[in-house]
């Protein structure tokens, strides 16, 4: 549970506490502590380099494949610590699904795109297959675009395309919570406000995390909004509090465009 | 102003001499770089028709029956190149089933496995066998590993496989420790480096991203290399398997040393035989008659076309590949 500054109690799938990140002896990430809500979507925001996208990572354990990162504190989701070492990677990436800054298709077919990670986890026949590709690809808004030409290869499809195609693999695994990670810096205004509808439906049914550089961006699409600066977590709170009323003089300074 | 205007034909003429001197400029510089690239195109058609040439009386006189003919006698000057040629593919063949999968195996565990203080080691490593001269592979292959195939591997390969119905042909005669099997060998070790280094550097070249999706959702380092970075790499890929495989169908000197320089043709691995560069290499200072002198250039001709062939074969299956799954992006 976490509890909001009008009082409000809601259920959170994720809490972070007292996380702090190192890259080799850097320290990126000082003592957050942040709690994630379950089927809302909570964006992060920060100026560059301020730790936005390393606290993302951590939620999948993402950083783990490089050596020289380093996570303590805990993360709990669903009240177990991820960060333990004997805590599952490839069943926490299986429950907490990611899209990343730039479409990044498998080279294979479009069906193959989806049915990659699912093979990992289920045994599915050929029909129970077909449709959960089928059902993944209407979850991304893609089916109808793409519903003729599965076959094809994923990266023949265009840029917005390819990120829906990736939020379809993500989905398509069923996850609990899905991390995206600035998902539309590399996409035209028509296709980012796909992208953003497409969040806003997701929410009933995921709880989502979003990384953005776009203040109205994280204004449209969240729930609540973590603003971050030089890796610690300046305030959090509900989107409309801190895009009208923020309660630190540097979180209006950056969401007034002060700096950043 | 006024005094601008009144300089205005002067400097419009500056600047036309100015325009014509880069004119110039330019147009030589585009014909001396021109220049340097049709050297390699006169190079190549030189190359080519200086071989042909000198081997068109043995072309000539056993016409294509010079490729099929297994008959090399300077005696009676009777030549064909079937036995150099299948030598050379054989070997070259043998090379790449030892080559590839190590190579392969190299170059994930550089990339993908191994911890970042190991990587240099042996990284370095793997380019310094490429730095061996080949003459050093042929003296090591003729004494220490000739001798160990000889005693142990050749026998034990044939106690293993060589009652079995087809590929036990592949196994017969004296386990000499000199022929097709030890050639093939040396020469996949010798391939090594190139085709390693350059899997490593086109893994390193798929994009983070596309690796940590693979990743996100769930796979594993064998799933992430084999159903995602080999897929989107296997077009620069394969261009390594071809370069090594260019350099083994022309490497002279270590096959030289353990080949056995035989000219028959036989099934078995074990038994001696020929490579065209070997044969080259070694005949060229002993040949008397014109026609040996000719057949040795028309097999040099065969080498070349050879090499032509896979590069060009190459090339089209590198095209078919990119139709196949659209490429990169």
């Amino acid at each position: 549970m976490m509890k909001l500054s009008n009082g409000v109690n809601i259920a959170s799938k994720i809490q972070v506490r007292d996380l702090d990140f190192y890259y080799g002896q850097s320290l990126a990430l000082k003592h957050i502590n942040v709690d994630i809500a379950t089927n809302m979507v909570t964006a992060i925001i920060g100026p560059s380099g301020c730790g936005k996208s390393t606290l993302l990572r951590t939620f999948n354990r993402m950083y783990q494949l490089y050596p020289d990162q380093r996570a303590t504190g805990e993360i709990l989701l669903d009240g177990d610590n991820i960060l333990s070492p004997g805590a599952d990677v490839y069943r926490l990436r299986a429950r907490v699904g990611m899209v990343f800054q730039k479409p990044t298709p498998f080279p294979m077919s479009i069906y193959e795109n989806i049915s990659f990670g699912v093979r990992l986890y289920e045994k599915l026949r050929r029909s129970a297959m077909d449709e959960r590709v089928e059902w993944a690809l209407h979850q991304a808004a893609l089916w109808d675009e793409v519903k003729d030409k599965l076959n094809q290869s994923g990266m023949k499809l265009s840029g917005g395309q390819q990120q829906r195609l990736c939020i379809a693999r993500a989905i398509a695994v069923k996850p609990e919570v899905v991390l995206l990670d600035e998902p539309a810096s590399a996409l035209d205004p028509i296709s980012t406000l796909k992208i953003e509808e497409l969040i806003y439906e997701l929410k009933q049914n995921y709880t989502i995390v979003i990384v953005t550089h776009n203040m109205q961006q994280a204004a449209r699409v969240s729930d609540y909004t973590a603003f971050m600066y030089l890796g610690e977590l300046v305030e959090f709170g509900d989107t409309n509090t801190i895009f009208t009323n923020p309660g630190n003089k540097q979180t209006e300074d950056y969401i007034t465009g002060r700096y950043g | 102003m006024a005094s601008s205007d009144a300089n205005l034909p002067a400097a419009a003429a500056e600047l036309g001499s100015s325009y014509a001197r880069q004119r110039l400029l330019d147009r030589s510089f585009q014909t001396a770089t021109l220049a340097f690239a049709s050297f390699v195109l006169l190079l190549l058609v030189g190359i080519i028709v200086s071989l042909f040439i000198g081997g068109w009386q043995a072309l000539s006189t056993f016409g294509p029956g010079f490729l099929v003919s297994s008959a090399w006698n300077p005696v009676t000057d009777q030549f064909g190149a079937l036995v150099p040629i299948y030598g050379t593919l054989v070997t070259s063949l043998i090379a790449l089933l030892i080559a590839v999968p190590i190579s392969f195996g190299i170059a994930l565990f550089l990339t993908e496995v191994a911890p970042p203080w190991l990587r240099r080691p042996i990284g370095t490593a793997v380019e310094l066998l490429a730095a061996i001269p080949s003459i050093i592979y042929g003296m090591w292959g003729l004494f220490v590993f000739a001798p160990i195939m000889a005693n142990y591997v050749e026998p034990w390969l044939q106690s293993r496989f060589g009652d079995i119905a087809i590929i036990g042909a592949l196994f017969q005669g004296a386990p000499l420790g000199i022929g097709m099997l030890p050639a093939g060998i040396i020469l996949g070790i010798m391939i090594i480096p190139f085709v390693a280094a350059i899997m490593r550097d086109v893994f390193l070249a798929t994009p983070r991203f596309l690796k940590e999706s693979a990743y996100a959702v769930g796979a594993t380092t064998w799933e992430v290399v084999w159903r995602v970075v080999v897929p989107y790499t296997r077009v620069a890929a394969v261009g390594g398997i071809f370069l090594g495989l260019g350099r083994a169908l022309g490497e002279t000197m270590a096959v030289t040393f353990v080949i056995g320089n035989a000219q028959r043709l036989d099934v078995s691995l074990f038994a001696p035989g020929n490579s065209i560069a070997s044969a080259l290499a070694n005949e060229f200072t002993e040949a008397v008659t014109d026609m040996h002198t000719s057949a040795l250039m028309a097999l040099g001709l065969v080498l070349f076309m050879i090499t032509m062939i896979v590069l060009a074969g190459a090339k089209l299956l590198l095209m078919s590949l990119e139709q196949g799954h659209g490429g990169r992006t």
